[in-house]
């Protein structure tokens, strides 16, 4: 039975969406942890997956296909897909908790000059540039799911669930692309 | 004659006579113009008759020509399923293929059986649904309520889904504006121009307010309208504004959130399908700027609602706006000098105007003299004590205002009045603002602001058309500067150059409408209160302006009294003999003007009304044919029916399988906590009533959680993954709550403990394997872990490679039986579980759902938390006293546990049941009694929380809360029923494998 070779299946894969002045998509495959520490940590951290984690609300940082978010006072999500976060971090001395959540979320891709407009159809935060500028990123609801929103370029966002809620999230990001 | 309509005036209004628009109304067709709304092209065509009042039935017309519209209520139909009532035939545009019928009237508009409720109107009097129809009491549930629910209420409800979609757009902006009139204008001017974000929202098809009928406001040399076009237009194009037409501010919420709903597609003859029909806009604004305006008051005579009679403004505007007289033979009554000036313009426009008549001994001299100038002739210190004609007014009754000489009975086909004119302090109101009564222009005004908002313009009680300008361009400025940072100064000006006269000011009823007089002089038209009606109120004890609204109904219709509620306020007051503050103004409250329940809806339908979730293997639990059930927001599998199958034999053979071979069971809806930290285990330790210092690596316990009262609030197996780490499992439905009370304990209780949580319940896909054969099945598939009886016993943990890919493997059974439950990766789980049903299927192994999964548990009297528990069971009471540690100096709970009344006798404990006859299956939830021939209402003395048909033992099984249960062992006890009585016995509750050597293996 050792032959069996299983890749990851995304609740979402291959979904698409093209409206006018706005494209939805499925993210590809990721990895992902939940990494919760106190600031005696912070340093070693940072340093064991190469990014200085952000300490500002609303902010992330980014080293090459790795991304730090932070989501509270003393929590980030880390998203890489390529590197494994989750193995860095364990080979930090420092208490903390890094806990894999590859699979539990799952990410939607918006972009276009309408992007904002259509996430905010379900999202109450101020999504302008001065005050939701690129690399800004925030726990927030959408709809009536909790969502991590991050806006990776001026026009694009990634939007990152967990993976039940993830139907609902693509087919309200659909509806509010309708017409918008 | 124009094609549009026989009182179309050329040359006046601002439609274009070649831009028809075919409509019906009642069946009938009517032409009227691009740009009408319904009640100036059925003005038009000379229709004033367009419904029937809410309780007498009396013909009614159009009063207004706006959203403050009281009477002219109306249904319009689109196509079967989009038939909406009670629309405000002033503010529904027309569009080719309009539909539009009247209400409240049967068999027709003009001929209604149900104005007999006018001759008898004495019975239906205010407060007469509490005072006439109380006894006898069964009456009102089968005759009153269903007679007065038919002959009352306005417009008939669609009866199919709205086939229409709705948007909703959350936003912000430095400064809201309220209101286009030249006020808001001139305030969104002032803010864009000095660099603010920018909401500009009217609730009408065009923008300028009263510019719209003013004619004498002339800005920056233009004419009014075109003034407020241009600025309109100089907005729009500003990157930093938003321009929202057709948009009804609706509600004022707290900090500054305000709702807006912009209407989108009903003035559209064929919208596009892709558009919403109305957009929900929730607003967080660091300023609002209230520039709603003020509404017109109507004069309180005898019959004042005959079709034909409206508000000298709304005469103005129809005229003005649209080029529709209102009659032909235009009566005038007026308190206020702006009533001068529609009886000016109609005379202009070639309309007879047989009367001025002018309440006040000592109006205006300018306009006076301007009118008679025109041959108008013009009666001041008179009253209009009454109006003649039914189904259209016909004649006006004047009286000098202090009485003495005979009536003058002049020929009339309409009536303008205007009492003055109401600030409308609704958004400010509702924004939480205590309004002030202002003595001298006798009105409410707003008074301190609780939010940050102004008022500008007419809502404040500003007057005249320069002050307006003039305060409205200062708050423009002010806000800017006060939200935006980068605010600088706006460089607006705008030069006034005309303006018309607004002052003259009365409120309550008028001479002739007195106390002690039988007529029907209206104060609200929606809801049909006359002055009498207020008074009668006052009469009975009524005292507070809220209980008369309550008792008379006044200004609680769709309108909400924007109209009405002075004078209600005003004849209360004088009824009582006191100052009008000193009764008071009764509260306003969202919706200002009736919305939708799409909007508020928005995009919550179907789909979409709440997530559906799905755990990784529901396809392949599909494709093998599972009947789900909804589990919270999840679907899980129920049962898997083979051909010829019900739910019953499914169920059975289920049960009977995963005890003689094995079952397959979708556990991934578990919720599922990770609990990271060195002081993870002391952290456990407290929040559970298990022990949890020494749970060894490698080892798992069934743990209760406790509330602080003693009660139990969840349970769930918890792993100890490494000595700083633990998998911990709740039940499905209390996935989020434990957390939150993990955290709420961790944060406020044990905030010295470093230990964090992380929910993983969707990071799992947990596949539960139970059986006899259980091992054989998944041994082929496991790498890394021994998983004989000897190293991987009974509630053991470890972690390995399942199919390959990583797994927590635990050793644990829900069922009694040897088991596992197979935790992958989620985006695994579907290939893992087809690999070892692949395998497991041949050998005999079923796959099962839930409903087997609560027969096995109940066999083995395993309680599910929320079933057998419902917020009063201690562990003690569930007969689980074994997991509350006794050496345990704290845990959440332990206080409560050690209650008095949680420890005293004659509790409701958690027993077994067995049946007598063997084979009935009790009813979840029965009720149970020691003596079953005591007459109703009987001792109840628990109740049945658990009950099942087990295949396996071969009858009915059923767990109960009984009181002192645990001493009544043997004992019989009765359920009864509607149509029997059943005869039960108390036993322990488990009632399958008694030894439990099966779990085992």
């Amino acid at each position: 039975m050792a032959d069996m070779q299983f890749s990851r299946e995304l609740p979402l894969a291959g979904m698409m969406h093209g409206g006018p002045g706005v494209s939805i998509s499925a993210a590809p495959e990721a990895n992902r942890i939940n990494l919760r520490a106190g600031d005696d940590a912070l340093a070693g951290l940072s340093k064991g997956l190469g990014i200085t984690l952000p300490k500002k609300p609303k902010t992330s940082a980014s080293n090459g296909s790795r991304h730090a978010l932070w989501i509270g006072p003393d929590e980030w999500l880390v998203i890489d897909e390529e590197g494994d976060p989750a193995a860095d971090c364990a080979k930090v001395k420092a208490a903390h908790s890094a806990v894999d959540v590859s699979h539990r979320n799952t990410a939607i891709l918006v972009s276009g000059p309408f992007a904002a407009d259509v996430i905010n159809a379900g999202c109450p935060q101020d999504l302008s540039l001065e005050i939701f500028p690129v690399g800004a990123c925030s726990r927030t609801v959408f709809g009536k799911i909790e969502v991590v929103l991050y806006r990776t370029a001026e026009d694009a966002f990634r939007v990152e669930c967990w993976r039940s809620f993830s139907d609902y999230a693509f087919e309200f990001l659909k509806d509010a692309a309708r017409g918008a | 004659m124009s094609a549009a309509g026989a009182n179309r005036i050329a040359g006046a209004g601002r439609l274009t006579p070649a831009n028809t628009v075919r409509f019906t109304f009642d069946g009938r067709d009517y032409t009227g113009l691009e740009g009408d709304t319904l009640a100036s092209a059925l003005i038009a065509n000379d229709v004033h008759l367009v419904g029937r009042s809410f309780k007498y039935h009396r013909p009614r017309g159009i009063q207004t020509a706006g959203p403050e519209e009281p009477s002219a209520l109306v249904g319009i139909r689109r196509d079967a399923a989009r038939h909406v009532p009670n629309i405000r035939a002033t503010v529904q545009e027309i569009h080719d293929g309009l539909a539009a019928v009247s209400q409240n009237r049967w068999p027709s508009l003009a001929f209604d059986i149900g104005a007999v409720n006018d001759i008898g109107s004495p019975l239906f009097s205010a407060g007469v649904y509490y005072k006439t129809f109380m006894w006898p009491k069964a009456a009102w549930k089968h005759v009153y309520e269903p007679v007065i629910r038919n002959a009352a209420g306005l417009g008939v409800a669609p009866d199919q889904p709205d086939p229409d979609r709705y948007a909703s757009r959350y936003v912000h902006c430095d400064v809201l504006v309220i209101g286009g009139g030249v006020a808001g204008l001139a305030a969104a001017l002032s803010a864009a121009e000095s660099g603010a974000q920018v909401i500009l929202c009217d609730e009408n098809a065009n923008m300028g307010g009263a510019l719209r009928f003013e004619g004498e406001a002339k800005l920056d040399g233009l004419e009014g309208y075109e003034w407020a076009q241009q600025a309109v237009d100089r907005l729009s194009v500003m990157d930093n504004v938003r321009v929202l037409q057709r948009t009804t501010a609706f509600g004022y919420y707290a900090q500054n959130f305000v709702g807006l709903v912009e209407r989108v597609t009903d003035h559209l003859p064929a919208p596009d399908p892709d558009t919403p029909r109305e957009r929900l806009w929730q607003v967080r604004a660091k300023r609002v700027i209230i520039a709603a305006g003020a509404i017109e008051r109507h004069m309180v005579f005898a019959n004042n609602d005959r079709p034909g009679i409206m508000l000298a403004s709304a005469a103005r505007m129809y005229l003005n706006h649209y080029g529709v007289a209102v009659g032909r033979k235009v009566g005038v009554y007026t308190a206020n000098d702006s009533a001068y000036a529609a009886a000016i313009d109609l005379k202009k426009a070639g309309v007879d105007i047989p009367a001025i008549v002018d309440l006040r001994t000592d109006p205006d001299s300018g306009l006076v003299e301007e009118a008679k100038g025109l041959g108008i002739r013009v009666l001041t210190g008179h009253a209009v004590t009454g109006a003649g004609g039914k189904l259209r007014v016909a004649s006006m009754t004047v009286e000098p205002a202090n009485g003495g000489s005979k009536a003058e009975i002049i020929p009339v086909d309409a009536i303008v009045m205007s009492a003055g004119w109401t600030p409308s302090v609704h958004m400010y109101s509702q924004s939480r603002g205590k309004v002030v009564w202002n003595e001298e222009s006798q009105r409410f005004l707003p008074g301190e602001y609780p939010q940050d908002a102004v008022s500008v313009g007419a809502c404040n009680g500003t007057d005249g058309l320069q002050a307006s300008v003039t305060e409205a361009l200062a708050a423009g400025e002010t806000a800017a500067k006060e939200t935006c940072p980068k605010a600088k100064k706006s460089g607006v000006k705008i030069t006034v150059d005309g303006e018309g006269k607004w002052a003259g000011n009365m409120v309550g009823a008028g001479p002739g409408a007195g106390a002690g007089k039988v007529m029907k002089a209206f104060v609200d038209f929606q809801n049909d209160v006359t002055a009498k009606d207020i008074r009668l109120a006052v009469q009975e004890g009524m005292h507070s302006i809220e209980h008369v609204k309550r008792f008379t109904t006044n200004g609680m219709a769709t309108d909400q009294g924007k109209l009405s509620n002075l004078h209600g306020l005003a004849i209360a007051a004088e009824a009582l003999g006191r100052p009008i503050p000193k009764v008071g103004l009764t509260t306003f409250r969202p919706p200002y003007t009736p919305t939708t329940f799409g909007a508020i809806v928005g995009h919550a339908r179907g789909k979409l009304f709440d997530p559906t979730r799905k755990t990784p293997m529901h396809v392949a639990e599909e494709a093998a044919g599972a009947v789900f059930e909804d589990v919270g927001q999840w679907k899980r599998a129920w049962y898997y029916p083979r051909a010829g199958e019900d739910m019953h034999a499914a169920v059975n053979r289920e049960c009977r399988t995963v005890r003689e071979v094995a079952g397959m069971f979708d556990a991934t809806t578990l919720g599922k906590i990770e609990v990271v930290g060195p002081d993870a285990a002391q952290f456990l330790d407290l929040l559970y009533t298990n022990p949890f210092m020494k749970l060894g690596v490698g080892k798992l316990r069934y743990g209760i959680m406790c509330r602080e009262d003693g009660f139990i609030y969840d349970d769930g197996v918890v792993a100890r993954v490494a000595e700083d780490r633990f998998h911990v499992t709740t039940t499905t439905g209390g996935a989020p709550r434990v957390l939150h009370h993990m955290e709420d304990y961790l944060q406020t209780e044990f905030p010295h403990l470093k230990v964090w949580l992380t929910s993983t319940s969707e990071q799992w896909a947990v596949i539960a394997v139970q059986g006899p054969k259980a091992r054989e099945i998944i041994e082929p598939f496991v790498e890394g872990i021994d998983l004989s009886n000897e190293t991987f016993p009974h509630m053991s943990y470890a972690e390995g490679k399942v199919c390959g890919v990583p797994a927590r493997v635990f050793r644990m059974s829900f069922t009694g039986e040897a088991g596992y439950e197979i935790n992958v990766p989620a985006d695994f789980g579907r290939q893992v579980w087809d690999a070892i049903y692949e395998r497991g299927a041949p050998m005999g192994m079923c796959l099962y759902g839930t409903e087997t999964m609560h027969v096995l548990r109940a066999e083995k009297g395993y309680i599910i938390v929320g079933q057998d528990t419902d917020g009063t069971v201690t562990p003690h009471d569930a007969g689980l006293s074994w997991a509350v540690g006794k050496k345990k100096t704290d845990f959440v709970g332990i206080r409560g546990l050690n209650r008095p009344d949680l420890t005293a006798p004659g509790r409701r404990q958690l027993v077994g049941l067995k049946v007598k006859d063997g084979k009935t299956v009790l009813e979840e939830g029965a009720q149970i009694v020691a003596n079953h021939n005591q007459s109703p209402p009987m001792n109840i003395i628990g109740w049945v929380s658990s009950s099942y048909w087990s295949e396996n033992c071969g009858h009915p099984i059923a767990m109960a809360l009984v009181e002192d249960g645990f001493n009544l062992m043997g004992k019989t006890l009765y359920v009864p029923m509607p149509d029997r009585v059943i005869e039960v016995e108390v036993r322990d509750t488990v009632f399958f494998d008694k030894e439990g050597g099966w779990i085992h293996g």
